[in-house]
């Protein structure tokens, strides 16, 4: 039981943190904007892909400094 | 049927070729130790993720409210296609090996061929990598079926897509009899990483209360958003060759 608990937390932290921590941040920064700019449809339309399309540039730009 | 649908079923299909792909070829790793293993080990794994959708997919769609459950299932969508979306521009630029399952299947069965073989009876070893393979492949297909198919509400229409990918790659698998080296599995994963990132932020949206310009036509725009960023980052992260 406790060997299936932590494989299932296991899973969880690999599937959530992995190596990229910087996603689930930044997931949870996205849902707290889409909260507070619902009301604003136009501008959340346009700020929430933008952040998820830099948050993704720079994880991916960190990648290609360390080579 | 409506355009979120169709592009449910691309995302789904898309997602479960490419991860059937990968299990099929540690399930063909694992026949050149014992087929009837390998595939009780396929079996047993398909029985339990079809047991995960029924029972965690269904009580989610019947008793959690819908924007809260939209909001859950886009954020695990969007840290999913976040990391897709960073494999495909990392390999399409030449920064990150391209996936090969030729080469992980040689060395699969080159690691196999150094344990020692049961005289009769069950394989073990082949029963446990067909099944860690197939389970470990199928958990994120399953999350991907039970996170679009719940939060639009076509858990059945998703579990069909996922289904037909498995078909394909076992029918496709049994005749050619070897990894399915010639999917392109690196585009595939490109247009699911699209996809998933699509959706994760459409979800993430509507769960919150936002109501995207040209309801769900949205989808179609984040997606060639997100496709068009791809092609500019792939290029852009390219290593410039210094002579």
């Amino acid at each position: 039981m406790k060997r299936a608990l932590r494989a299932v937390g296991a899973f969880w932290w690999d599937f959530l943190i992995g190596d990229t921590p910087e996603f689930f941040v930044a997931t949870l920064v996205i849902v707290g904007l889409a909260y507070l700019l619902h009301p604003y449809r136009a501008v959340a339309s346009v700020v929430l892909p933008v952040v998820v399309l830099v948050v993704v540039a720079a994880s991916a730009w960190r990648v290609r400094r360390r080579r | 049927m409506r355009t979120a649908d169709i592009v449910l079923v691309i995302a789904v299909f898309g997602a479960s070729l490419v991860e059937m792909v990968e299990a099929l070829t540690l399930v063909l790793a694992a026949g050149t130790r014992s087929w009837r293993s390998a595939l009780e080990g396929t079996v047993a794994a398909l029985v339990v993720l079809a047991v995960l959708v029924l029972g965690v997919g269904v009580p989610l769609v019947h008793y959690v409210p819908i924007d809260a459950l939209r909001v859950i299932v886009g954020a695990l969508l969007l840290v999913l296609g976040m990391s897709w979306l960073r494999k495909a521009w990392l390999r399409g630029s030449g920064l990150k090996a391209l996936h090969d399952e030729d080469q992980i299947y040689a060395d699969t069965v080159a690691e196999l061929q150094s344990a020692p073989k049961p005289a009769s009876g069950r394989d073990s070893i082949a029963f446990a990598l067909a099944f860690k393979g197939v389970f470990l492949e199928g958990t994120e297909v399953v999350l991907i079926v039970i996170s679009l198919g719940a939060s639009s509400h076509r858990l059945v229409l998703a579990s069909l897509s996922a289904l037909a990918a498995v078909v394909l790659v076992s029918v496709v698998g049994a005749i050619v009899a070897r990894q399915l080296s010639s999917v392109p599995e690196n585009l595939i994963k490109t247009v699911v990483g699209v996809m998933l990132c699509s959706f994760g932020l459409f979800w993430i949206g509507e769960g919150a209360g936002l109501h995207w310009p040209g309801s769900d036509l949205a989808i179609l725009a984040l997606v060639a958003v997100f496709a068009l960023a791809t092609a500019i980052a792939t290029r852009v992260l390219r290593p410039t060759v210094t002579s």
